[in-house]
């Protein structure tokens, strides 16, 4: 009862907010000041973090009146998702102070830079080293980053580099929030198998960061790591349903259209990577191939999978809704998707025959057939293999032993690694 | 349509697994499975009238819980999980249901009382030695002469067919189409043979009829439709019941991974069983998710229920194979003896996957059903 009072007051509170501030006339950046100032952006950050503490579901009232309002939220993007949970969880006052606000305005966009050439699954094995100055104000860090989004035109970026090798590799870790644009810094496009160039590689050349600018304790880094990494699935929601959200007119929503346009930019190729299932009944009736009755099996058992991990899905929020213990339904879902993705690659193949040789303008359905059949293999890849997944699987669901570790309790240096 | 059980639902099969586990444990099942008639009557009187199973989704008028198939499914996926040896499947999700999809309702109050009751066996004959699960197989014959209907002609894969005292028959009515009678297991003009089952958990006979009286169900010529429906409601039943065994190999298998050293490490430490459990629990949680859909259709969803019966029918065979397979495979030399229970779901995995046709045929189905 506590709480429909809170809700209907809350609900008041914003919506009076918004009838007052809300002014698609503003360019985006003012606009988000004001949302930045009131705290109504991130309600649920604390008051004294630009937002009003309030609870996770309060803060869906206020995300249901933004939505009725038409008003423009915050941005989309590895600022909110990623990096801000991460900086108010783990980041100094300080730090708070002077990051916090640029994310929220959508002034200073982030990138995250936690991958390397030489460690792919094992994060915690990166070799990019940041050593202190002789002065002992900065650190200076040297390596190579990879996968980053938006690393081009990010004014900051996650990073992760290693400050002590004497200790396992785990507690070597530090983690900082790394100015993007400096001279030792360089983002190149990396291009991928279907051409596309969606990610950055980075290369670190004594590029320079403050010691002030560890998020966390030196030597701590993995552990924020891992709070950024608990984000990470949420945030391609959120982009998902930021580009979804913006059809008014005025100068705000002009330019978020922009933003989001941008930040989609590297994303075009994604629904064909997941397999596109939704096209393969109408491609397999476009052609004929439906008559085929192998084609008939196969189009029936992918369909089927489909079908069933859409259930399955369901299953699972219906468990959390109604806070259960979360069963097994619920880890599945990324390797299910790598399945479906493989699975509806076969079928088109089987359904497109020769057709399945060209690309571009010549290939089936204006490129967009071959275009599925060489994005797919990322699928199995990105976010955590699914052998890594597998893994997660059998022992933190089916409660199987982990295999024994060599690396974890050994000083970092004398751990073999890739060679550079 | 529910997505997650109520609690009623938790405490029903809460209830029948704890009966089972004590009632059906290997041993009893091996036991029973040597026995031409494969069950125990004494354990059959108390599932019949302590938990009223039998009658768990008939409606009250006749005798029944008026629970729906959502909880039939969920004891058949108990039932499945402790292989027990029963009449179930073929009294109520066979018999009863063609009964309840065909019945006129005199006929319904006459015949499923008894059945809801667990005082009579019924089972469905369907099949004939062509093997053939739709209507189109059908050529026993159904005449109608001065005193009453008799069938001709030969029905196999009958489950329970050599024990059940009520068989309800599929036939064909000449100049008529399809139709569906009854007649007592001991009948004159019926003769029963038991067959040996590939999987000895669930018996199997081949019925002769010459000039055998019958009773005609519903009207005589007109039962296509509810035997389709009747096979669609049994084949979301039997995936809820191939559940029930594959999650017992998955937990048997995983607790033999955890348990069997060799090169000195638990095995279930090794990434190559590993894999293969989290591949096991994938096929699992579809199964069950396509099972759980298609019981829930049964209820709530008719018009969705002949494609998803097909769906879960297919997956639910599939994945109970593959579990079983695999399951062998990680028990090793030791999966194939005698001695080890393995094989026994094994056996119940591969005839369920041909019982009510097999997944190729179901698929099939599926693609006609979705329109493909």
């Amino acid at each position: 009862m506590g709480d429909r009072m809170d809700a209907e007051s809350v609900r008041r509170e914003v919506r009076a907010w918004l009838e007052a501030s809300w002014n698609p006339d503003l360019s985006l950046v003012e606009w988000r000041k004001r949302l930045a100032d009131s705290g109504w952006g991130c309600p649920a950050w604390p008051v004294e973090w630009l937002g009003r503490g309030l609870s996770v579901s309060l803060a869906d009232v206020v995300a249901e009146e933004f939505e009725r309002a038409g008003a423009v939220g915050t941005p989309g993007g590895g600022g909110m998702t990623l990096a801000a949970p991460t900086i108010l969880e783990h980041g100094s006052d300080d730090l708070k102070r002077r990051l916090l606000r640029g994310i929220v305005t959508g002034e200073h966009t982030w990138c995250q830079l936690f991958s390397e050439p030489g460690s792919g699954s094992d994060l915690a094995g990166l070799t990019t080293r940041a050593e202190l100055s002789p002065d002992g104000d900065e650190f200076i860090v040297n390596g190579q980053k990879l996968w980053s989004t938006s690393a081009h035109h990010a004014k900051y970026g996650m990073l992760l580099a290693r400050t002590n090798w004497d200790v396992p590799k785990h507690r070597g870790i530090t983690y900082f929030a790394l100015e993007m644009h400096q001279p030792g810094v360089v983002a190149k496009p990396l291009r991928q198998m279907n051409g596309h160039a969606s990610f950055n590689e980075v290369f670190l050349n004594d590029a320079r960061v403050p010691v002030a600018n560890a998020i966390g304790e030196v030597g701590n880094g993995w552990t924020v790591a891992l709070a950024t990494l608990a984000h990470e699935r949420r945030s391609f929601d959120a982009l998902r349903a930021a580009a979804r959200s913006t059809k008014g007119k005025g100068r705000a929503y002009d330019e978020q259209r922009a933003e989001v346009a941008e930040i989609m930019a590297p994303y075009t190729w994604y629904p064909q990577r997941a397999g596109r299932a939704d096209l393969i009944v109408e491609r397999a009736k476009a052609t004929g191939r439906n008559r085929d009755p192998v084609v008939r099996q196969e189009i029936a058992k992918l369909l089927s999978l489909a079908r069933s991990t859409e259930w399955t899905a369901r299953r699972a929020k219906a468990a959390r809704v109604l806070g259960r213990p979360p069963g097994p339904e619920g880890s599945l879902g990324k390797l299910y998707a790598s399945e479906i993705a493989r699975a509806c690659s076969r079928v088109h193949t089987l359904i497109s025959g020769s057709d399945s040789l060209l690309a571009g303008a010549d290939g089936p359905l204006d490129g967009i057939i071959a275009e599925i059949l060489v994005s797919v293999p990322a699928v199995s890849i990105a976010g955590g293999t699914d052998e890594i997944q597998r893994n997660i699987v059998s022992e933190r669901v089916l409660g199987l032993p982990k295999d024994p570790q060599t690396d974890a309790e050994r000083a970092f240096r004398d751990v073999p690694r890739n060679r550079r | 349509m529910r997505w997650s059980p109520s609690e009623e639902q938790d405490e029903l099969r809460r209830l029948v697994r704890r009966f089972l586990e004590e009632k059906s444990p290997a041993s009893e099942v091996r036991r029973l499975m040597e026995t031409p008639e494969g069950y125990e009557p004494g354990v059959w009187k108390q599932l019949s009238q302590e938990l009223g199973l039998p009658g768990v989704h008939i409606p009250e008028k006749y005798g029944g819980q008026g629970l729906g198939f959502v909880e039939l499914a969920i004891a058949l996926e108990e039932m499945g999980r402790a292989l027990l040896c029963a009449p179930y499947f073929a009294s109520v999700a066979l018999a009863a249901n063609a009964i309840l999809n065909a019945g006129t309702e005199a006929e319904k109050s006459a015949l499923l009382p008894g059945i809801a009751a667990g005082e009579t066996l019924a089972t469905l004959a369907v099949a004939e030695p062509n093997g053939r699960w739709d209507a189109g197989g059908i050529e026993l014959e159904a005449r109608r002469g001065t005193g009453g209907w008799t069938l001709s002609g030969e029905k196999s894969f009958v489950v329970d067919g050599a024990t059940a005292e009520l068989i309800v028959v599929a036939a064909r009515v000449a100049g008529s189409g399809l139709g569906l009678f009854h007649l007592r297991g001991g009948a004159d003009g019926l003769a029963r043979r038991p067959l040996v089952a590939l999987d000895p958990t669930r018996k199997l006979a081949r019925l002769t009829f010459k000039g055998a009286r019958a009773e005609s169900l519903g009207e005589a010529g007109g039962a296509a439709p509810a035997l389709e429906k009747t096979l669609d409601q049994a084949s979301a039943l039997l995936a809820n019941e191939m559940v029930g065994g594959a999650q017992k190999l998955l937990d048997m298998t995983v607790e033999y991974a955890k348990t069997r050293v060799q090169f000195g490490r638990p095995i279930g430490s090794f990434q190559a069983i590993k894999h293969k459990c989290a591949d096991m629990l994938m096929a699992l949680e579809l199964a069950r998710s396509s099972a759980y859909y298609a019981a829930a259709c049964a209820d709530g969803a008719p018009d969705e229920l002949p494609a998803v019966a097909s769906l879960a029918k297919a997956q639910g065979s599939d994945a109970y194979l593959e579990l079983a397979a695999e399951s062998i495979q990680i028990h090793g030399g030791l999966g194939f003896t005698w001695e080890q229970d393995v094989h026994l779901y094994f056996k119940r995995a591969k005839a369920s996957e041909v019982l009510l046709g097999d997944p190729t045929y179901h698929r099939e189905l599926l693609a006609q059903r979705w329109g493909i």
